[in-house]
């Protein structure tokens, strides 16, 4: 585990150092992250200049959902989204290169072209969070924050091991990473609007069958005071590190069994 | 005529080689239908709040939203294609090769992006466009005449992308590392496209601007077109304001690449 850790660290160092060779176009293409989810947001604001309320949440509720989602799927993005790029390494057969290091194969997929710009969507979605905190109608008590923390923390593992199931489901089907973005950028479309304008067939499939709704919508309901649309009992909202801790035993699994079925493409 | 025939070639490789990758391409049908399906609720639950906002009701509202999905892919409203292989070989001096042939560099990659566009739009447009057209209530037009010329803004709506595509492409000859412009492209091609919210959605002056640039040719005047916002002279102005854009920009990615071609050098080895 440690020695894990390490090595994606070293990793991700050397793709650090590696974008900072192109000065310009790391600062650009850091700026560019900013603006990307910072003109998201304009879109959202966009919509508020038009109506007072979307599915019975006003602008801060609706920054605070925006913020939430943005800020798991940035944190994940940011140490595990290069992981879909295995598809490509099982097509050219580099992976071989990474399974003959004596280091945990897993880290340096995650850690492969490490790309510090991501942080772009992180600061965003801080921002976008900053923002709406003291604006939303809650009683910050001990308890609410607490819940907050640990559900942007939760979150965060939630969809990292999406990622993880993702790049474990690229070694039987090569190049279908599209289906694991329907999931991540997907799911934090999703995520960012509230529960109560989806139908309710969609908003079980994403509590019971991919439970994208343990990243922030029932914590987040809980937090400004509505009720579920599928009317689960209360202490739902608190199974979040539950459900991130049983995906992520899912995607070891998968990863171990998918590492273990790998055969080369040879040459 | 034989160097029309050399670009039809070219065409027809790139669509013959996006046509090899099967599952990617189901893949892609799959992501495109998932958030069509996400927008279509939102933009419900939009328009239910503000009917007829931006000058759609709500079935022209939905059509939208699946027109952007079925196009998504093909006019790589989220940028994609031609920038990154072009840098990629600019990065790795590939280029001289694209150089040393008896083609045009700028209307190879055309020929190379038409093709793929083509596929594309086959592979992974007319199904979510299909699913979105059974699952809501869409705004489509039974008259084969609106069809064709829908078809004909999305032919120049692919140009325009490509231009502009092929412009960020070759800023790898200064960069050398251009995923940073390519990552800008993505953002000012998805926003200023009409791909998060129509650009008729878009209020007062900046509205007013954000609908005469040239990303406005990528979606917001084909979808109008298939809408029959445009209609008549509306359809003649609509395609003359891409056809503009595409020859400007076009242009402009020429220039650019005669001066590219006076510093390019070529390591041996």
């Amino acid at each position: 585990m440690v020695e894990g850790l390490r090595a994606f660290g070293l990793v991700a160092w050397m793709w650090i150092r590696s974008s900072l060779t192109y000065r310009t176009s790391f600062v650009i293409s850091t700026l560019a992250n900013v603006a990307i989810t910072f003109l998201d947001f304009v879109a959202v604001l966009l919509m508020f200049s038009h109506i007072e309320t979307l599915g019975g949440f006003g602008l801060p509720e609706m920054a605070l959902l925006y913020g939430s989602a943005s800020l798991a799927l940035g944190a994940a993005d940011l140490l595990l989204g290069n992981m879909e790029r295995v598809g490509t390494r099982i097509r050219d057969g580099s992976l071989d290169v990474l399974l003959v290091r004596p280091v945990s194969v897993f880290a340096q997929v995650a850690a492969d072209r490490f790309e510090l710009r991501r942080m772009g969507r992180v600061l965003q979605a801080v921002a976008v969070l900053a923002w709406a905190l003291p604006r939303v109608d809650v009683d910050w008590s001990f308890g609410a924050v607490a819940l907050l923390v640990v559900t942007l923390v939760s979150g965060a593992v939630i969809f990292g091991a999406i990622f993880t199931l993702g790049a474990a489901f690229q070694f039987w089907a090569q190049d279908a990473t599209q289906v694991l973005n329907a999931f991540t950028y997907g799911g934090n479309t999703l995520l960012r609007y509230p529960p109560t304008i989806f139908g309710r067939e969609l908003v079980r499939g994403v509590t019971f069958v991919v439970p994208l709704a343990f990243v922030n919508w029932l914590p987040v309901l809980r937090l400004v005071g509505q009720d579920d649309p599928l009317g689960l009992p209360g202490w739902v909202d608190f199974l979040s590190p539950l459900v991130a801790c049983a995906l992520c035993g899912l995607g070891a699994l998968a990863w171990r069994s998918a590492v273990r079925s790998y055969r080369s493409t040879g040459s | 005529m034989r160097r029309s025939a050399l670009y039809l070639a070219v065409a027809g490789y790139g669509f013959r080689r996006y046509a090899t990758y099967r599952i990617a391409t189901a893949a892609g049908v799959f992501t495109n239908t998932v958030f069509g399906f996400i927008l279509a609720y939102v933009f419900t639950a939009l328009w239910s709040e503000r009917p007829r906002l931006g000058g759609y009701d709500e079935a022209q509202a939905l059509t939208f939203v699946w027109v952007g999905q079925a196009l998504l892919a093909s006019v790589a409203l989220f940028g994609g294609g031609v920038e990154g292989e072009l840098q990629e070989r600019i990065r790795s001096g590939d280029v001289a090769i694209d150089l040393y042939r008896p083609a045009d560099l700028q209307l190879w990659w055309l020929a190379s992006d038409l093709g793929r566009a083509g596929f594309q739009l086959l592979g992974r447009g007319v199904v979510p466009l299909g699913v979105g057209a059974l699952a809501f209530e869409l705004a489509l037009p039974a008259d084969p005449v609106v069809w064709a010329l829908f078809l004909v803004s999305v032919a120049l709506a692919l140009v325009v992308s490509f231009a502009l595509r092929f412009l960020v492409g070759l800023s790898a000859f200064w960069l050398l590392d251009a995923a940073g412009i390519g990552a800008a492209n993505t953002v000012l091609s998805t926003f200023f496209s009409g791909m998060l919210l129509p650009l008729t959605v878009f209020p007062g002056l900046f509205g007013e601007v954000v609908r005469w640039l040239p990303w406005a040719g990528m979606l917001q005047v084909p979808a109008d077109v298939l809408l029959e916002r445009r209609v008549g002279l509306g359809v003649l102005s609509g395609l003359l304001f891409q056809l503009a854009w595409a020859l400007v920009v076009l242009l402009v990615g020429r220039w650019a690449q005669s001066v590219a071609m006076r510093r390019v050098v070529v390591q041996g080895g």
